[in-house]
């Protein structure tokens, strides 16, 4: 019990350290607005250096920075389709954490259903094959289940 | 007959899936090399302090006419100690090589370069990455390698070796 109790204030103070590591730095913005749209491109934006965090996930130094300058852009008046330009012109698609539906990468939008199209077509023709006629069963035979089934 | 198609399909997948395997990490399947964008671009302006130097600009239209180098480093990047020795051989070659002081201390900065050499003909002091940002640069060292008419022709993310500077840099200074 005594250890039940201990797990789960670690766990608390876990939370609690996580929430606290969300943001890692403050601005204060003029408008709602600028919040909004800051919070949306940290999330849209990579991290160049841990590829598989969004600025907002990550504080490795050039993050840091990434957030910084959309801050400074925001307060410039750029608009969030500016911003994100501005960094694809730099940085390609890659920076980009949700990648751009394009020619090049339809596969990878249209992959995972595609999988399931043919996973559930081949599920449907297995099944189909399965399929077993009812058996007619003769008078005879029904007798004879019967009088096994009564012993 | 199936079965064969089956067992063959296998084979098949098995096999793709051990030389994609086998690419993994090199070339265009390294995650940690990321396609530059800046091939066949104007060259950004640099415009940022030089780091001995503040009332120094240091501006890549400067360099117009001339085939250069243009390197990232920092302290706090062990690759960059590593590639030190090569670039000061290069720039006792006549390399032309600009370099970018990155998120650094100007103090730790300057003690670096006194202690290792400099081989820079002007180093760019940009602690905010705004110059680093500007070039598209992700990690140091990185270098970029500046034609005559002020393109990039060239990038490489990782330490400068004589290997890479036989394959990628050397031959755009023979002409």
């Amino acid at each position: 019990m005594k250890n039940l109790k201990a797990l789960i204030l670690i766990l608390c103070a876990l939370f609690v350290f996580s929430q606290a590591q969300a943001r890692f730095e403050t601005h204060d913005f003029a408008t709602p607005k600028m919040e909004e749209d800051y919070n949306v491109l940290v999330q849209e934006l990579r991290c160049l250096v841990c590829q598989n965090q969004n600025l907002a996930d990550s504080n490795a130094e050039l993050a840091q920075d990434m957030r910084l300058l959309v801050f400074k852009m925001l307060n410039e008046g750029k608009s969030k389709d500016e911003i994100v330009d501005f960094m694809v012109v730099r940085y390609g698609d890659f920076v980009m954490y949700r990648p751009p539906v394009k020619t090049t990468t339809f596969l990878l939008w249209t992959g995972p259903l595609l999988f399931f199209v043919v996973a559930a077509l081949l599920v449907f023709l297995h099944l189909r094959k399965q399929k077993v006629e009812p058996q007619v069963v003769n008078e005879q035979q029904q007798k004879k289940a019967h009088s096994l089934l009564d012993d | 007959m199936a079965r064969y198609v089956v067992l063959i399909g296998f084979f098949i997948m098995i096999g793709g899936f051990a030389y994609m395997l086998n690419l993994t990490n090199t070339g265009e399947y390294n995650p940690r090399d990321i396609p530059t964008e800046f091939i066949g671009r104007t060259a950004p302006p640099i415009n940022v302090p030089d780091l001995y130097n503040e009332s120094d600009i240091v501006k890549t239209a400067d360099m117009k006419g001339k085939v250069w180098l243009f390197n990232v480093w920092g302290t706090w990047c062990p690759e960059c100690w590593r590639e030190h020795g090569y670039l000061m051989k290069l720039n006792r070659a006549g390399i032309p090589i600009v370099g970018l002081n990155w998120r650094d201390k100007r103090s730790e900065a300057k003690a670096m370069v006194s202690k290792m050499g400099n081989p820079f003909l002007k180093i760019g002091y940009d602690p905010d990455s705004s110059v680093a940002i500007e070039w598209g640069v992700y990690g140091a060292p990185e270098t970029f390698l500046i034609n005559a008419q002020g393109m990039i022709v060239e990038k490489h993310a990782g330490g400068v070796t004589p290997a890479v500077w036989e394959k990628k840099f050397k031959k755009h200074f023979t002409q």
